[in-house]
């Protein structure tokens, strides 16, 4: 870790008492900051709250959102809820994957595009729906997956 | 709201603006402006419509009219249609799916006609981010009620004489709740709105969350006060980054007015909110591993025997934790009482159910009935049935907690006693519809992949109970099933659900038991022909034409 990156990091951490009830709101701000949990900002992070690196790690690696991996510049989420599923979200899943060449959970070793899959989305009326770095696309079809990652390899926007 | 003679709303909830409803609102504003009519006509972001699925939506007020799928370049024929008295633009009405014919104004739609909207009254028709909306339609006057003319234990008597129950999934009496709460020793309590909304297909915790905040926050002060506590959290899903930007908005209004913080509105009580963001895990849902998650732990649900959260809970303090959705009608009851809130509804359950209403069907979107509702009604009164001709099959209600139910239940009532009964739950609101083509086995699948996935790890049969029932589900719908695996199935089920140490174990067999008990010949066909009847199971399709 650089020392930016450093300086970044105690200054986030400047914002917070040092009680263990803070840790997660940390980790996601670290993360927003960073794309993924460096390994470097754990240790600060556990000499900071007086917590062990193990409990760090075990809390990280429980809950969904938190990633110890580097996160790709395209973060591509495809929704596996219950009203994507049944209209088609395996499918939707397959052609993602295939246009982008990555597997669920991947990123592309260039760091450009990381594929994952999200439990809902919560836009269930706009089934089967993905995101692009958080923005929603909704009622998604085999074409419309090969146009979204069409303008996206072209530099275009992501906006429908 | 506004002393304007026009209002056009535009809505900002998650789903419209995944269509470019921000796009849409500028450009109506841009418009409203280039005619010089801002003294007349006032555009207003809200938050959900409930229609998502015809989104960006539009209303005109005072006429009521809706435009559906609108786009920035539709902002000046919108404009215009308000200067023509409200004369509709046939162009972007709403179509009804049996007739064809466009429907101008919201209140013929059947979607919204045939519901009755008391937690969702705000809902599209508020400015979520402006507390002065809020305000001028009868917010915090519950709380101005409370804490002003009645005693902690009165408001607790009319939570439990209103007969509401948690609207989180299991629906155990709130007021009872709030009673043990506010009766446990300790000085230092707190209150926890439950926003985790983990179940797939289900949204209407956030759109309540982005659409009526304030709603929320006047809710957990009245059950701040009621039970004794001056902290408040409203834990929101890691997923939903607009409802924890427009709760924490509000909690900021809300403190600059007075309505949070010390002395509020004159009296002696100080309380205070603030958001805590989950980091994505579906068992945080369960109130034991949501109180480990704030504390700054794995969310691992307490092992039973133990006390409840509502005496031992956040630090070990006492902690009332109630669903969004819970406490979106506490303000309410306030105002109107408990007896005109218990008028509502069936015997034992009171008051309203809002589903989140998707799948196949016609109309999806947001929706609230009284308790007491039929299914029938529901699909295909609001919903407005199954698109594209085809038959009914079921609908999954509770999420992976609950089941699917058959077209023979169609004319079942919805209330927490029924959807229990027949196998399937309230749960926190997720209503799909499955049409013909959805395979019941790859259903069941599909749930126990989610729970497998999700399950804590703790306790054993939740780890490997539902791994072992996901396995051979797995199996059956690749042309691998063996005879024996609906009775295996069946008894592994039974052991899930008798050991398994909280909720998300206990009900995770739901979607297993309620297809093997309705759809019993799916699984036959399966693993006795090696066919799927609805052609879903790709390897079974592959092993025929092979």
């Amino acid at each position: 870790m650089d020392e930016l990156a450093e300086e970044l990091l105690r200054e986030i951490l400047s914002f917070y008492r040092g009680d263990k009830r803070e840790l997660i709101p940390i980790l996601l701000e670290v993360q927003n900051n960073f794309g993924y949990l460096p390994k470097e900002a754990i240790g600060l992070v556990a000499d900071f709250l007086n917590l062990s690196e193990g409990h760090i790690y075990s809390v990280a690696s429980f809950y969904k959102r938190l990633r110890l991996l580097p996160l790709g510049k395209q973060h591509v989420t495809v929704c596996r809820g219950t009203a994507c599923h049944i209209r088609g979200a395996p499918y939707v899943l397959r052609e993602v994957e295939k246009v982008m060449g990555l597997k669920e959970g991947e990123t592309s070793s260039d760091l450009e595009y990381t594929l994952d899959t999200v439990a809902c989305v919560g836009c269930c009326a706009l089934a089967p729906c993905l995101t692009v770095n958080g923005s929603v696309h909704g009622a998604m079809t085999i074409d419309k997956v090969k146009e979204l990652f069409a303008a996206s390899t072209s530099g275009g926007k992501h906006d429908q | 709201m506004t002393s304007r003679e026009y209002s056009v709303l535009a809505c900002q909830g998650t789903g419209c603006v995944s269509g470019g409803s921000e796009q849409v609102f500028a450009s109506l504003e841009r418009e409203v402006a280039r005619l010089d009519l801002e003294g007349r006509t006032q555009v207003k972001r809200t938050g959900c419509h409930g229609f998502c699925q015809q989104g960006p939506l539009v209303a005109l007020e005072p006429y009521g009219i809706l435009y559906c799928k609108a786009q920035p370049d539709d902002a000046s024929e919108i404009i215009q249609s308000l200067l023509a008295q409200g004369k509709p633009m046939e162009r972007l009405l709403y179509r009804d799916p049996v007739t064809g014919n466009p429907v101008p104004y919201y209140r013929q739609i059947s979607f919204y006609q045939k519901q009755e909207r008391t937690v969702l009254q705000r809902c599209g028709k508020i400015d979520p981010e402006n507390i002065g909306d809020y305000l001028t339609t009868g917010g915090y006057q519950g709380l101005r009620k409370a804490l002003l003319e009645m005693k902690p234990e009165q408001v607790i008597k009319e939570v439990k004489l209103s007969g509401l129950r948690g609207l989180g999934g299991a629906g155990f009496p709130a007021g009872q709740k709030w009673e043990v709460c506010a009766r446990s020793p300790g000085e230092e309590k707190y209150v926890i709105c439950n926003g985790d909304e983990g179940d797939p297909g289900a949204f209407q915790d956030r759109s309540v969350m982005e659409a009526d905040p304030h709603a929320i926050i006047e809710g957990l002060t009245i059950a701040g006060y009621a039970v004794g506590a001056r902290r408040g959290f409203v834990y929101v899903r890691a997923e939903y980054p607009l409802a924890v930007k427009r709760i924490k908005i509000a909690i900021t209004q809300a403190r600059k007015e007075g309505f949070l913080g010390r002395s509020i509105l004159g009296s002696s009580f100080d309380f205070d909110v603030e958001v805590f963001e989950g980091a994505g895990a579906f068992v945080c849902g369960e109130s034991t591993a949501l109180v480990c998650s704030i504390e700054g732990d794995r969310g691992w649900p307490r092992p039973l025997p133990r006390p409840r959260t509502a005496e031992v809970g956040l630090w070990g303090k006492p902690t009332l934790l109630n669903n969004v959705k819970t406490f979106a009608n506490i303000p309410i009851i306030i105002i109107h009482g408990s007896r005109w809130f218990a008028s509502r509804g069936t015997e034992r359950s009171k008051g309203t159910a809002i589903f989140s209403l998707t799948g196949k069907v016609a109309n999806c979107g947001l929706i609230e009935v009284p308790m007491g509702t039929t299914l029938r009604e529901i699909i295909y009164g609001i919903g407005g049935g199954i698109p594209g001709g085809k038959a009914f099959k079921a609908v999954q209600t509770g999420g992976p907690s609950g089941g699917c139910l058959p077209a023979s239940l169609l004319n079942m009532t919805v209330d927490f006693d029924s959807l229990t009964a027949a196998g399937s739950m309230m749960g926190s609101g997720g209503m799909v519809v499955m049409d013909e083509d959805t395979c019941m086995v790859d259903i069941a699948r599909y749930f126990l992949d989610f729970t497998q996935r999700e399950s804590c790890g703790q306790c054993l049969p939740c780890r490997i109970g539902t791994k072992q029932m996901f396995d051979i589900l797995d199996d059956i719908t690749r042309g691998q099933g063996k005879p024996e695996d609906i009775n295996v199935l069946l008894e592994l089920s039974e052991a899930v659900v008798r050991t398994s140490l909280c909720a998300l174990g206990q009900t995770a067999p739901n979607p297993v038991l309620t297809t093997i008990r309705y759809f019993r010949d799916e699984y036959e066909a399966h693993i006795n022909e090696k066919r799927c009847p609805t052609g879903v199971c790709q390897a079974l399709l592959k092993a025929v034409t092979d």
